[in-house]
């Protein structure tokens, strides 16, 4: 047992249940929130620092040695993706203690953040093909109530279609495990990459192809991304941020584990795939937040082009080790900046009370310093330099060039400039137009904890950027140890397997 | 046995998704509830289907005599139904509130989130 790799799981899911007894009152929940995302992160950095050290860092459950029995394993991406989540619900924690009422409080809002943190962060530790499946869902059963928490006419019809469609893929990704399990008998990832080695079938391409159709719905990538732009700008902002973060790039974080270390990336088709996916994952996404006015749902559509930056990368992978790097880099740099975005845009709602694009203006007159804080993310995702949306997107992009995919360059470009143009239109729509019409009394209540969230996460985003050094090297590290399944099964297994 | 459990897959399969085509919203959780006891049907057979053979070990020996069911694969579709069988109640509380809504069980009027 090691309690490190341990505690991302422990934390939160202790954090929802003590939340729950305490639920009558506010203020233990928001102790609870505050103490809880804090312990989150500071467990995060202990983790990720003491993998970086020590290579892989293996926890067998219950002491039932592997591949037997479920064992936790944290390498440099799974640390990355646990840090990155406990800093997004620490910035969800903060902003909804400013923003989420006492009857959504009351309905049970602060304990299904934290289990849901907790499903995010299984998902990440997991080793386990099944217990992935699991966590998948308790992290799915807490973002279905979140989503629904107030119950508007909107969000019981952007629910509808994300319940299905993610029951679909759970469906999917279980009959993808049955068969694995037919074929070779274990559970164990590390155990599943020996084993599938030694087994030469037609199947493995069919397995391959069922969890890159049910993790391909869990991110959204093309063309199963229908249900996100459909039920992503219905709930509280906060619950938006949050699954605009996170969510989708757990399903990114399964292709990166599931195709590097179980079905690599030898097999042309699952690479063609691969490919084709990244590519009009990108352009369909921008296409489609260039049509939209209402500020979520274009900051939805780009969610989706984001996606296929990182399966850009995966896809070269077999390629470029640093097109892997890339696309890790960009997982890093998108959750925080699409994170701030949807942060932004709720403080703009609350101030004007809409998010439709034509029914705002004047803030930047109104409110200069939003408008800064609102420019830090957009330019960021847009790829301006110095932030760190254009390190992630050159770096992806100068593993496309040395992968000598140019089609892929060249989409990767234009959706840049794309994703620019999506900004501006709400720099101009949002801030720099005059107001249309006396706007609506804003909310009540102090806004100064939100400004603080927002703020945090935009110096975040500065530092990547000022920092992208650093970061390089640690995406490079990561890549490279993704890129090596041995360490991961010798690690997992023994020496021996 | 196999291929006639295979076939009875296949037939759930598609039975889930003609439901799930369809534009009421109780056909649709109808083929949810379908789909996934297809997946759970799937992952009984593709263990590996052994008439009477219980996975026992007797008391004089250290492993099982002869080829036995394998007991994992039905611990984990034990898993698969107890956590279809929460998400399922979610889904029929949610199209319930969704018919109370939007007074409709057709699809066809949900569509206001999507353009």
């Amino acid at each position: 047992m090691n309690l490190l790799v341990i505690l991302p799981i422990l934390i939160p899911l202790a954090a929802g249940a003590l939340s729950l007894l305490g639920r009558h009152s506010q203020r233990v929940q928001g102790a609870l929130a505050v103490i809880g995302s804090i312990a989150l992160v500071i467990s995060a950095v202990a983790l990720l620092l003491a993998t970086w050290e020590q290579g892989h860092i293996v926890s067998e459950l219950g002491s039932w040695p592997a591949p037997f029995g479920i064992v936790l394993v944290s390498d440099l991406l799974a640390a990355i993706m646990v840090l990155l989540s406990a800093v997004t619900g620490a910035a969800t924690a903060f902003y909804s203690l400013g923003t989420i009422s006492i009857a959504h409080r009351k309905a049970g809002y602060f304990p299904l953040m934290h289990l849901l943190l907790a499903g995010v962060n299984g998902a990440f530790l997991t080793g386990d093909i099944f217990n992935l499946y699991v966590w998948f869902e308790v992290m799915l059963v807490a973002s279905f109530s979140l989503l629904i928490l107030g119950g508007e006419r909107a969000q019981m019809e952007g629910a509808v279609k994300y319940v299905t469609l993610n029951l679909v893929s759970s469906a999917l990704f279980l009959s993808a495990i049955g068969l694995l399990y037919g074929l070779v008998g274990t559970l164990n990832m590390a155990d599943i990459a020996v084993k599938l080695g030694e087994v030469d079938t037609g199947m493995t391409t069919v397995i391959a192809m069922l969890f890159m159709v049910a993790f391909g719905i869990k991110a959204a990538a093309f063309p199963f991304f229908f249900w996100l732009p459909a039920s992503y700008h219905t709930p509280q902002v906060a619950v938006s941020a949050l699954f605009a973060g996170l969510l989708t790039k757990v399903g990114v974080y399964a292709l990166f584990r599931v195709f590097t270390l179980i079905f690599g990336m030898d097999d042309p088709l699952i690479h063609q795939v691969l490919l084709w996916g990244a590519g009009l994952t990108m352009v369909t996404g921008v296409l489609g937040a260039a049509a939209q006015f209402e500020f979520r749902r274009i900051l939805s559509f780009h969610i989706v082009s984001q996606i296929g930056y990182m399966m850009m990368g995966l896809a070269l992978a077999s390629v470029s080790v640093l097109a892997l790097a890339g696309g890790i880099f960009y997982i890093i740099h998108h959750i925080i900046v699409k994170a701030n975005l949807f942060f932004v845009s709720g403080l703009v709602y609350r101030l004007r009370g809409s998010y439709e694009l034509k029914q705002l203006g004047g803030q930047y007159r109104d409110k200069p310093w939003l408008a800064l804080l609102f420019l830090i993310p957009a330019l960021s995702l847009a790829g301006m330099p110095p932030l760190s949306g254009f390190f992630g997107k050159f770096i992806v992009i100068r593993g496309g060039v040395e992968a000598g995919a140019w089609a892929l360059v060249a989409a990767a470009l234009v959706v840049g400039l794309l994703t620019l143009y999506s900004m501006t239109k709400i720099w101009a729509e949002v801030f720099w137009k005059a107001a249309p019409e006396p706007a609506a009394a804003p909310a009540s209540g102090s806004n100064t904890l939100l400004y603080a969230t927002v703020a945090g996460l935009a110096l975040i985003t500065v530092a990547i950027g000022v920092a992208a050094q650093p970061v390089l090297v640690l995406a490079m590290a990561t890549a490279e140890q993704l890129l090596d399944p041995t360490r991961y099964i010798t690690a997992v297994l023994g020496g021996a397997p | 046995m196999t291929s006639l459990m295979a076939l009875v897959v296949g037939v759930l399969y598609a039975a889930a998704i003609y439901m799930m085509l369809r534009r009421s919203i109780v056909k649709l959780v109808i083929g949810l509830v379908l789909l996934s006891n297809a997946a759970n049907l799937l992952i009984f057979t593709a263990a590996g289907l052994h008439r009477d053979a219980p996975p026992l070990v007797p008391d004089d020996a250290q492993v099982p005599a002869g080829l036995v069911a394998d007991p994992l694969a039905q611990a984990l579709i034990l898993t698969a139904i107890v956590i279809g069988f929460g998400v399922l109640a979610f889904a029929v509380v949610l199209i319930r509130r969704a018919y109370e809504v939007v007074e409709a069980d057709d699809m066809n009027q949900m569509r206001d989130t999507d353009t």
